[in-house]
């Protein structure tokens, strides 16, 4: 049987945690702020937000099970019909909200 | 007032996964007021969920630091795209750095400064919203315990359709899809390593993160050698 953490333990690892968050976003800030930031930076710049918003969208739908109900069928409906809004519409706010609104219908009904 | 607008997503998103952290903050035996605490100190997702089950499990701090890590070492890569659009951030850009979410990066890396608006305090809008809304989010859940109605499952969509949306203006502007196909295909490997139990699944984004990095290198490497990149002189 494991005891939890004490509330004044979980008070003091929240500073701590909060601590290493901030130190993981201020870390290249620290390194790159006083001299111009090398080319590596500027590729990374490019190419590396876009990534990361692809891995962003497939990380999200990384609790779908396939091989039972509703089979992934509301989310990848749902994802899809955003992205035809989006390339139709162009408005971010009827892509969004009409795909999570199909979502959570399709996640009734199904 | 367009800030407003551009977070309204992050909102919906914020408060369908804010208030379960706020639940199950409480149902581990905590006090309501640790919820907001964690939100306005930690603000991470991720990182906020994870400290929940470290702390019901009684685990020792030297865990706790390293598992904070290695979950939240993704917002290095975020920062590193960011020191040129943070340089003229001026008094905002030490929250800005605090507050260095996936939601808030998404938005910042693609939303344009409106015209005459200052840049440091457009993005310090948008990150100061998108972490009331956490904040908000997780008190919500804290407080009304097990109340919360059944409706408000699948809101949470809302951040995978953000991102999906962010996706496409990003590619709009560059006309480039190698990224996110190797995006997509790194995120693919990362999910499928954590099914087949090589890993664990806290460290999905980072290991999509590094295979991602990786194959940007080998692909698009050679620009980095090359003379093409135009002068950045201030």
């Amino acid at each position: 049987m494991t005891q939890s953490l004490s509330l004044s333990a979980v008070v003091t690892a929240t500073i701590v945690s909060a601590l290493v968050i901030f130190a993981t976003r201020a870390f290249p800030f620290a390194l790159f702020s006083r001299r111009n930031p090398p080319r590596i930076i500027r590729f990374i710049e490019k190419y590396i937000p876009p990534m990361v918003m692809a891995i962003l969208v497939v990380y999200c739908l990384k609790d779908i099970r396939f091989t039972e109900k509703p089979w992934g069928i509301p989310s990848l409906t749902a994802l899809v019909v955003t992205i035809l809004l989006h390339l139709w519409k162009r408005n971010p706010m009827i892509s969004i909200f009409g795909g999570t609104l199909l979502y959570m219908i399709l996640l009734r009904i199904l | 007032m367009s800030a407003v607008k551009t977070t309204l997503p992050v909102f919906f998103g914020y408060l369908a996964i804010g208030i379960p952290f706020g639940l199950m903050i409480v149902n581990a035996g905590y006090p309501v007021w640790i919820a907001p605490v964690m939100s306005v100190t930690m603000y991470a997702g991720a990182g906020q969920y994870i400290a929940v089950g470290l702390f019901a499990t009684g685990a020792s701090p030297g865990t706790i630091v390293l598992t904070e890590l290695l979950v939240n070492i993704r917002h290095i890569v975020y920062g590193l795209s960011l020191i040129t659009r943070f340089k003229n951030a001026g008094k905002w850009k030490l929250y800005l750095i605090f507050a260095l979410t996936d939601e808030t990066y998404s938005i910042l890396t693609s939303c344009d400064v409106p015209d005459g608006a200052d840049t440091g305090k457009y993005y310090g809008t948008i990150a100061l919203l998108d972490q009331s809304y956490w904040i908000a989010g997780s008190v919500i859940g804290a407080a009304t315990g097990k109340l919360i109605p059944v409706s408000l499952t699948g809101v949470d969509f809302a951040l995978t359709a953000l991102f999906a949306v962010l996706l496409i203006e990003q590619l709009e502007k560059s006309h480039d899809f190698l990224p996110a196909v190797i995006g997509i295909i790194a995120a693919c490997a990362a999910i499928l390593l954590v099914c087949c139990g090589v890993m664990p699944s806290g460290n999905i984004l980072i290991a999509a993160l590094a295979f991602g990095f990786a194959a940007l290198i080998l692909t698009r490497g050679r620009s980095l050698d090359k003379n093409t990149d135009q002068k950045v002189q201030k």
